[in-house]
């Protein structure tokens, strides 16, 4: 393949008034990876949308291979070559693997014919170049979200791309697959593709990326050669601050024991689950994804109730078996999936917030909104909730303000038993730190936090002790000072 | 990424039914073939289901396009209304020029079919309306142009010639006319849907909206096309209707718009939007007109005929909510692998 070159000059980009991108620079090469690094609203996503002809630059020129052009739209970017995986993936449930690749140009017989024959011919030529083997015919629908990736390689790749933007493309997956990508990367690195590459992992980068990019604000910071970099100095061109201690964890004297779960089993889910958690507490939860931990989480909080075993609260033995007999016992859940399960999109910060605790706000069946907006509003004020308004929907929010929203949601029910599902996955490193300052400030209030992260430093950093599950089963408990990567790695992903 | 999806090792019951819904529709026929057969004698004859096809044929075309806007992820309830204001003006064109030739009459159906399916596809297009609450509207419209255009009066058999009326019952290949025009329908709806580009556009638009944009779908232009071919095949249901009938009424085709959205329905077509096919479709139009015609042949009251299609909407809603869930609960599992 020959040599392309992407060269972005003095971007800028405004949405009503309010500066997305300001003067952004970006050049990318054949075969190389090259990482585009900021917290979450820092342009990334824009910078993304300019090169992939969503948006139109207001000011700032776009050469390929120092020719001038313009890209009016997505197709107008695609024509030149520029392909890009999104974040959400663009997958079609319903339409089976090799017409997924081809779908917005499957080739034709004669004009609207479709040539299936062609489309399954091509689709196993390029899935077997990338070293998948599938049933074509197979749903989308049916596949791990590792696999509907690769077929969105595929079709980037059927597209000829001289250009692929993937946008975080390792936040869903585990570390097996995480290795799998990595591999397809390097080896379309090697047949020249230029790669620009976005993720929060900083580690990951250090181990795919050639350059890196980082903007801050919507402004460009600088660019350098990855392996000239440290994970600090990132970190700085990033938030602008030196962050000393990304998990900073305060020691806090445990107290007695306020959750006590016994040969906690759940069919076919997981099996004779015990632990115990304490007040001011941190136990992480640790495990490969899939390994049981948030079913377990969602049994202790009467989401999907476990078949066997005993909880006990405080010393009370007690039979949950739905989230509103869990709120009363003091307990409170941040799911995982924000988007679905912990926020309702379309409602405003105060409705979000105050959801869990309508009924303070009540008199005689109506709702004094203004005592709601108060609450609604010193909740996020703590939190330090990045909006205009507490009446700004959940949706148009970046999502670490999000998973503020859902914090403050539930810290307003006065929880004594918080479980927090993968509190910090896909929000940027500013919030993070924000994140885990306050479970630090929760736990040393008295709160007992539950904690299941797939992000190995952010449970050595944040627990007291950590619990470590495989395939529904408990396989290590270690102490904080015992705890190292490799003992938990091990206990994660083989049955002791 | 070698190994094989999760899914496909845990064969269940379920997902056997999730991907053989015409099986499972005809299972079901057939199974109601010999209840019913057992119960009264006269309904396993040959002119018995000449009647029933003859039947479901307007059911047939109708809910095949219901079906498509379905998948599209919207809904069309203007079609009975836009087939009565068809059928009571094409009648109308007849009683005043009884000459005029049937294939221009049928064009004139077809015509104003498409005009109306255009107001539908321009209201959500371009108005932004969601399509329930466009068509919704229409609905009531169109009906309303139908009292309107007649002053309430209605075209009698008399008012029609006899030509005309020969276009619905007239039989060639031994099948009456009108369900050679739905077979012929149906031909084309299973080649447009799984040959035709902008057919498969629409499963694509229906599985992912975001998704098709960004893959360079034009979104708004096939949404548009779904309504206009919808209300194309009514203006045609609508001549066929006023043919076989011989009449065009203000009542016509009254509520008949819910009936196409349940044999859609219960034919497999998901209401999330991207799942559905002819056969199908065609299957829950014949398992509608079976029982319609069972519980007649048993003089079972028509309240109960309202009853088991409502029952087996529920059914075939409930049975395809509980496939979603095994199958989210199977890929989850999956992931621990």
């Amino acid at each position: 393949m020959s040599e392309n070159t992407l060269r972005l000059t003095n971007i800028s980009k405004s949405f009503a008034g309010v500066h997305a991108l300001h003067g952004v620079q970006l050049e990318l090469h054949s075969g190389e990876v090259h990482a585009l690094l900021g917290e979450n609203g820092a342009g990334k996503s824009t910078l993304v949308k300019v090169i992939t002809g969503v948006h139109q630059p207001d000011t700032g020129e776009i050469y390929l291979n120092d020719r001038r052009i313009h890209l009016a739209d997505p197709r107008a970017a695609a024509a030149q070559g520029i392909s890009a995986i999104y974040q959400e993936l663009s997958i079609f449930p319903d339409l089976d693997i090799a017409e997924n690749i081809f779908v917005g140009r499957r080739p034709t017989l004669v004009s609207g014919w479709v040539d299936w024959r062609k489309i399954y011919r091509e689709a196993e030529q390029l899935l077997s170049s990338l070293g998948i083997r599938l049933n074509l015919k197979t749903k989308a629908r049916h596949l791990s979200i590792a696999q509907q990736q690769m077929i969105e390689i595929a079709r980037a790749l059927s597209v000829n791309a001289r250009f692929l933007i993937m946008d975080e493309p390792t936040s869903a997956l585990t570390l097996n697959e995480v290795a799998d990508l990595f591999l397809i990367v390097r080896r379309l690195r090697e047949a020249g593709t230029a790669i620009l590459f976005i993720s929060h992992r900083l580690e990951e980068l250090f181990e795919i990326a050639d350059k890196v990019t980082v903007l801050r604000d919507g402004a460009y910071v600088d660019t350098r050669a990855m392996n000239g970099v440290t994970q600090e100095d990132l970190i700085r061109m990033m938030v602008g601050r030196t962050i000393k201690d990304l998990f900073p964890k305060k020691d806090v004297e445990a107290g007695e024991v306020v959750l006590r779960v016994k040969n906690l089993t759940r069919k076919g889910i997981f099996k004779d689950v015990s632990f115990e958690l304490r007040k001011g507490e941190i136990l992480g939860m640790a495990g490969l994804v899939g390994a049981g931990r948030t079913e377990v989480s969602q049994a202790i909080f009467g989401v999907a109730p476990a078949d066997e075993g005993t909880i006990e609260i405080e010393g009370q033995s007690v039979h949950i078996t739905n989230p509103g007999q869990a709120m009363q016992h003091g307990l409170a859940l941040v799911p995982e999936d924000r988007q679905h399960h912990g926020l309702v999109l379309p409602m405003d910060i105060t409705e979000n917030v105050t959801l869990p605790i309508l009924s303070r706000f009540s008199s005689r069946g109506r709702l004094i909104m203004e005592g709601a907006r108060r609450a609604a509003y010193e909740a996020s004020s703590r939190l330090e909730v990045r909006a205009t308004t507490v009446w700004q929907k959940a949706r148009e929010l970046s999502g670490g303000n999000q998973q503020k929203v859902v914090l403050a949601k539930w810290l307003s029910t006065n929880p004594r038993i918080l479980i927090l599902d993968e509190p910090t996955r896909g929000i940027d490193i500013g919030t993070k730190a924000a994140v885990h300052s306050l479970m630090s400030d929760l736990a040393a209030q008295g709160i007992a936090i539950l904690m299941i992260s797939s992000e190995l430093p952010e449970v050595l950093g944040m627990s007291d002790r950590i619990l470590v599950m495989h395939e529904g089963r408990v396989t290590g408990l270690f102490s904080r000072s015992e705890a190292t990567q490799e003992k938990i790695m091990l206990a994660a992903t083989q049955a002791v | 990424m070698t190994t094989d999806h999760p899914a496909a090792s845990k064969r269940s019951l379920f997902s056997f039914f999730a991907q053989y819904r015409e099986l499972a529709l005809i299972g079901f026929i057939l199974l109601l073939i010999v209840v019913i057969s057992l119960q009264s004698p006269g309904f396993l004859t040959f002119t018995n289901f000449q009647d029933i096809l003859l039947n479901i044929s307007i059911l047939a075309m109708i809910a095949l396009a219901q079906g498509m806007i379905i998948i599209t992820r919207g809904i069309d309830l203007s079609v009975a209304s836009t087939l009565a204001l068809v059928a009571m003006m094409v009648s109308f064109v007849l009683k005043a020029y009884p000459e005029t030739p049937v294939i221009l009459i049928v064009l004139l159906a077809i015509g104003l079919g498409s005009v109306l399916g255009s107001v539908n596809g321009l209201i959500i297009t371009v108005g932004k309306v969601p399509p329930i609450i466009a068509t919704l509207g229409t609905l009531s419209i169109y009906r309303g142009l139908v009292f309107f255009y007649s002053n309430g009066d209605w075209i009698n058999p008399i008012d029609l010639p006899s030509g005309f009326k020969q276009l619905a019952k007239g039989t060639s290949l031994g099948l009456p006319n009108l369900v050679i025009v739905a077979i012929i329908v149906a031909i084309i709806a299973y080649i447009f849907l799984n040959y035709i580009q902008a057919g498969r556009d629409i499963y694509a638009l229906g599985t992912n909206p975001e998704a098709a944009k960004i893959s360079g779908i034009r979104t708004q232009q096939i949404t548009f096309m779904v309504y206009v071919i919808s209300g194309i095949i009514c203006g045609l249901a609508g001549v066929m209707w006023a043919s076989r009938y011989e009449a065009a009424q203000t009542n016509t085709a009254l509520g008949f718009e819910l009936q196409t959205v349940a044999a859609a329905v219960i034919g497999g077509v998901s209401m999330l939007g991207g799942i559905g096919t002819v056969p199908g479709v065609l299957l829950g139009a014949l398992l509608l007109g079976i029982i319609q015609n069972g519980l007649t042949l048993s003089s079972i009251s028509q309240f109960w005929q309202l009853a088991v299609q409502g029952f087996l909407i529920l059914l075939a809603v409930i049975s395809d909510a509980t496939i979603q869930r095994r199958i989210r609960t199977t890929m989850t599992r999956g992931f621990a692998k």
